[in-house]
């Protein structure tokens, strides 16, 4: 226990250092921009003095590292500024977005897995014809760009066939599509991982000694390989969360969706810098949190690390 | 079993090389002009004129498909280079550096990573405003902390190998282990992920260019024009479909290629990551 | 074939008549087990020999369906406890997996599934046979592990496979073997992960079960252990049985010229082969005459080494180690793993600095000096170690490899010292031919001797070994023994030489050292060592010694 007590205190200091880090970089990114915010906007040219006003509001005056240090405060806070263009503060503007991108990710992550935990199950180190077209289908979904899916998915089961609507609302309904674009970009890369820790799995001299014991080839699939096969599949929830947020912003676009992404890809063409960073930043703590999640998990999944105390 | 595979490769290998020359002589495949208008026949379906039919203005989407190759391999290429030579040199400094310069270039790329995905790029790009020279950065630095961690791994894995240990029992100097086996054993896996990184990167730039922060529009690009398209679903599917289809079959010959270097690569080094 | 005079009281549990077994690798099939035939009766054991390779796993393997992907096995007769298992589908195959048929593998780290608790391991064949309710698996699995002396088994049935030594896990992979009560046990080189101390005591366990009536089919590639258990003996080579009979008729008097080799192979702990290298060898060494003791070229001073372990407390993994190394001399240094002879052959290397105590080589400081002023004599003393492959570049020939100890690997240098390199391949036994080959393409024993070659080309004076033939088969191993003693007696060259293995220490020391938990508990030379051992572990590691020619296990017991 005590080294599980140790482990944990080091990783959540790496999570406050990698978040106040990552708050950091967006801190200089909105600083280091080329050309004046506040002239950003204000708009129309400003009056010299309307623009020390907003300046001296805004505290742009002040030395850099004060305004370091009141950013990272109002941060601890929860303050994350206020959008130029929605005349919101960005607090607000993501907690009303989040819940929209939160649905779509967790409905294209669940369908990316439970497809690929089926594909790679029932063809990891089977006949060799049928394995071949699984590694082939699944290059194809890791080389096909998830807008392009989309798209292809627009024009056949929206225009053509209207099976979905073209501009998905909040139903159930205007989520399929999306989430099907969405886990394809994600299925390709998990079969590969599952169906490459299944195989080495059932290498292992323990699957031959489980059969030894008279199990059939189901259960030595899933009572033995299936759990080795998911400890690679931990180490991609970092390249994971990466997938479905980069995803979220163009599918969201593609499907005139409410949420982050599309907030995000909006204030990126508006140059809508508080919003941009505010996203940033969230999605960073968002992403150590998770990252910290599933390194616990590990430690659940195989138990050789739970005496380990990095 | 072989020979298919062989096929599948080699059908690859010819894709690249029509990238190639679409990238380097593109006039030569393209049969009009990539900005020639022609209001008269804007928006029509594939004709043996226009095999990928004509957008709004009337431009030859085949043409444009064809022209649009060089930006989209560019910002591949061009980001993934970024990312290998950045990368490589920080992991092999933090390698060799000491245990401070270790900690200090491991933890700003924890941070780096910390941005999922696309976000780093959306963010520089925010930063620096679009185009196709900041797409390549934003996604090459993107893609650095990766090449960071692997370098480090693997300059220590050489480091503390058997045969370095040999090479210092015979009594070889430090400099001249590190030329004659430590470099040359830690690059190609290094080189191995660059190339399967390729095709992500050109799936990355064409995402930018998609969410209009890539080359300026007149341009042709992929992802851009399949932007355009998407106001036009209903009246020119071709529009949008064939520039995603050239940039899938460009990423899936990447990938194929790739795949297949990396398992030669892999044979012959047989103690890597060991 | 079989021992005539059981005939009358038992019957054939297992009998098995032209057992072939082939695979399909491409175009090709490769047959891996040809026309082989053996009897088991119950409480009896029956070994196979043979070394890697030679099919031994494959026809363990095929008598339980298991012989894997793309195999075919065909047989005249295959019968088990009466039934005829050429034509039984896959239900009564997993029937009799576990059911009637038990396995033990080597190396049971990996046999036990590392992400599932011991208990469910043992729990699992009572699962798959339904052999008791669900409710009373996890109590029957306690008392499985207690049944094969595993201390503590109700809390090691809670713990992982990584948290029980080498011996519990060999012991627990045999109760989950043995939980549905089969009347056949197949143990396929069950000790040859374990230290000798640890082997005896399973093999000790595998007799008890003999005795209690389960017929035992033991696979191994060491006859010392086979000469443990065996009731009868059949040696495979290459796929057929070259010899089989009983263990006394094989061991003693072998009719097979294979098994002679193998036999002449063994090293053993008690008494040096007459003939053997060593003591042919033995009149042209330096050292191992009784004369003045020779020339002093290597000292070790009282050093230690300390490394944090995992679990972060801070342990020496060596302790206040002193020896010295004549000219000319051979100094075997033993002990099990974790002994700390690995961190031991590290410090005299100068690969690393001890934490306390000195080293030095050739009458200078060797230790805590600057690297430049250890380079210019860093080729006097050379490494062999344990995996040859490893300590090749991976990207270089073996004409690279042996030309970068002469001096550069390049092109030109190659075409200069031509002859010099193949001289050090003749020295060391190999073909010039093997030249522009990868070191990956050659066997076991060639790479050794490229490792070898490469220690030689510098004219060392100290060659360190780690463990230089454990990875080797037997046969092979004797040869590279032989290479080591010809190369002392020839060129003067001491060695070092670290193993865990008894007999190989005992074959080719002048003097030998004992280690235990970094310590040195024992010392001397190599026969009153041997003969007269002082401190009670070197009495227990002699004492677990398998024994291949002795008759004792014949005795009834």
């Amino acid at each position: 226990m005590n080294a599980t007590v140790r482990w944990l205190v080091r990783r959540l200091l790496l999570t406050v250092l990698v978040t106040a880090g990552a708050a950091t970089v967006a801190f200089a990114g909105m600083r280091l921009t080329p050309g004046d915010p506040v002239r950003t906007l204000l708009g129309s040219p400003p009056t010299p003095e309307l623009l020390r006003q907003v300046r001296h509001e805004l505290g742009y005056d002040r030395p850099l590292l004060e305004q370091y240090g009141l950013f990272m405060g109002r941060l601890l806070r929860g303050d994350l500024g206020h959008s130029y263009q929605l005349q919101q503060p960005v607090a607000r503007v993501i907690g009303d977005q989040l819940w929209a991108t939160l649905e779509l990710a967790a409905a294209g992550f669940l369908l990316a897995v439970t497809v690929a935990t089926v594909l790679a199950v029932a063809t990891a180190g089977r006949r060799p014809a049928l394995r071949r077209l699984a590694v082939a289908l699944e290059l194809l979904a890791i080389s096909t760009p998830s807008f392009w899916t989309g798209v292809l998915l627009l024009t056949f089961f929206a225009f053509r066939w209207q099976v979905f609507p073209v501009i998905s609302g909040s139903g159930p309904q205007g989520l399929v599509l999306p989430a099907v674009a969405l886990a394809l970009s994600l299925v390709g890369v998990f079969a590969q991982v599952l169906r490459e820790g299944l195989e080495r799995a059932l290498e292992e001299p323990f699957a031959l000694t489980s059969r030894a014991r008279g199990s059939g080839e189901t259960a030595v699939r899933i009572r033995h390989a299936l759990r080795h096969a998911l400890i690679p599949m931990i180490t991609l929830s970092g390249w994971c969360v990466g997938a479905l947020l980069s995803g979220a912003v163009v599918i969201e676009t593609i499907f005139s969706r409410q949420g982050l992404g599309r907030v995000m890809a909006t204030a990126i063409a508006g140059r809508d810098l508080p919003v941009v960073t505010g996203v940033v930043v969230v999605s960073a703590l968002a992403f150590s949190v998770i990252n910290l999640a599933v390194d616990g998990l590990y430690r659940v999944v195989d138990p050789r690390l739970r005496g380990a105390a990095l | 079993m072989t020979g298919r595979r062989s096929l599948g490769v080699a059908a690859a290998a010819a894709m690249l090389a029509l990238l190639a020359i679409a990238v380097v002589w593109p006039a030569l495949l393209a049969p009009h002009a990539p900005d020639a208008v022609d209001p008269a026949a804007a928006l029509a379906a594939p004709t043996s004129d226009h095999y990928f039919g004509t957008d709004e203005l009337g431009r030859d989407v085949f043409s444009r498909v064809v022209h649009g190759a060089r930006p989209s391999v560019a910002i591949g290429l061009g980001a993934t280079a970024i990312a290998v030579v950045l990368g490589s040199l920080l992991g092999v400094l933090a390698a060799v550096g000491g245990r401070v310069v270790d900690e200090a270039v491991m933890r700003v790329a924890d941070v780096f990573l910390a941005f999922p995905g696309l976000l780093l790029a959306l963010l520089v790009v925010a930063i620096l405003g679009p185009g196709t020279g900041n797409a390549m950065l934003a996604i090459g630095c993107s893609l650095t902390p990766g090449f960071v961690r692997l370098a480090r791994g693997q300059a220590l894995v050489v480091r503390d190998s058997d045969y370095v240990r040999a090479a210092i029992t015979l009594g070889a100097p430090r400099p001249v282990i590190y030329l004659r086996h430590v470099l040359p054993n830690a690059l190609p896996p290094l080189l191995v992920l660059a190339m399967v990184n390729v095709g992500t990167a050109i799936i990355a730039g064409s995402s930018l260019s998609f969410l209009g922060l890539g080359p300026k529009p007149p341009t042709p690009e992929w992802g851009a024009m399949l932007s355009e398209g998407r106001d036009f679903l209903e009246i020119a599917w071709a529009m949008a479909v064939f520039p995603g289809l050239a940039l899938t079959v460009a990423v899936v010959s990447v990938n194929v290629v790739g795949r297949t270097l990396q398992r030669r690569f892999e044979g012959r080094l047989p103690h890597v990551g060991r | 074939m079989s021992a005539d005079e059981d005939a009358g009281t038992a019957r054939a549990l297992l009998t098995v008549e032209a057992l072939d077994v082939s695979f399909a690798t491409g175009r090709e099939r490769v047959h891996a087990v040809r026309g082989v035939g053996f009897e088991i009766r119950p409480g009896e054991c029956l070994a196979i020999v043979g070394e890697s390779g030679s099919g031994k796993s494959v026809t363990a393997r095929a008598l339980m369906g298991l012989a894997g992907q793309g195999s075919s096995v065909t047989a005249k007769r295959l019968e088990l406890d009466g039934e005829d298992l050429t034509r039984i589908g896959d239900r009564r195959w997993r029937e009799l997996r576990g059911g009637k048929v038990g396995m033990v593998l080597q190396d049971a780290l990996s046999s036990l599934d590392p992400l599932r608790t011991v208990g469910a391991e043992v729990a699992e064949t009572l699962r798959n046979h339904r052999t008791v309710p669900r409710d009373e698996r996890r109590e029957r699995a306690v008392a499985l592990l207690e049944q094969v002396r595993v201390p503590d088994p109700r809390l090691r049935a809670r713990q992982y496979p990584h948290q029980l030594s080498g011996g519990q896990r060999q012991r627990a992979l045999i109760a989950s073997a043995m939980a549905a009560d089969p009347p056949l046990l197949i143990a396929d080189e069950p000790t040859t992960a374990l230290d000798v101390t640890v082997q005896a005591r399973i093999l000790d366990l595998l007799s008890t079960m003999k005795d209690a009536g389960t017929a035992v089919l033991l696979i191994s590639h060491d006859l010392s252990v086979v000469a443990r258990l065996a009731d009868r003996i059949a040696v495979m080579h290459e796929g057929v049985f070259v010899e089989q009979g009983t263990a006394e008729q094989v061991l003693r008097s072998p009719s097979a010229p294979y098994t002679r080799r193998l036999l002449a192979a063994v090293p053993s702990g008690r008494a040096r082969p007459a003939g053997g290298a060593a003591s042919r060898d033995g009149g042209n060494a330096p050292a191992s005459g009784n004369g003045s003791p020779p020339e002093e070229i290597l000292a070790v001073d009282g050093v230690s080494k300390i490394y944090p372990r995992p679990d972060g407390t801070r342990r020496p993994a060596v302790d206040g180690v002193s020896l010295t190394l004549g000219r000319g001399e051979i100094l075997g240094v033993v002990g099990e793993s974790g002994s700390g002879k690995s961190t031991l052959a590290g410090l005299v290397l100068g690969l690393q600095d001890p934490d306390a105590g000195t080293v030095s080589f050739l009458g200078t400081p060797w230790s805590h000096v600057p690297e430049p002023r250890r380079r210019p004599l860093r080729g006097r003393i050379q490494f062999v170690h344990q995996d040859p492959l490893a300590s090749f570049d991976p990207r270089y020939t073996v004409e690279r490899v042996v030309t970068e100890a002469l001096g550069s690997p390049g092109r030109r240098a190659v075409r200069r010292r031509r002859d010099e390199i193949a001289e050090l391949l003749h020295r060391v036994g190999l073909d010039a031919s093997l030249l522009g080959r990868h070191p990956r393409r050659l066997s076991g024993g060639q790479r050794q001797r490229v490792a070898i070659a490469r220690a030689l080309a510098p004219r060392p004076e100290v060659i360190v070994c780690d463990e230089p033939v454990s990875a080797l088969d037997v046969s092979v191993q004797a040869q590279v023994l032989d290479l080591f003693a010809d190369l002392r007696a020839s060129l003067g060259v001491s060695l070092l030489f670290i193993s865990h293995d008894l007999g190989v220490i005992h074959h080719l020391s002048d003097r030998v050292i004992v280690m235990r938990e970094g310590r040195i508990v024992e010392s001397g030379p190599v026969d009153e060592v041997f003969h007269r051992p002082a401190h009670p572990y070197t009495q227990d590691l002699l004492a677990a010694l398998p024994q291949p020619t002795t008759t004792s296990d014949a005795a009834p017991a």
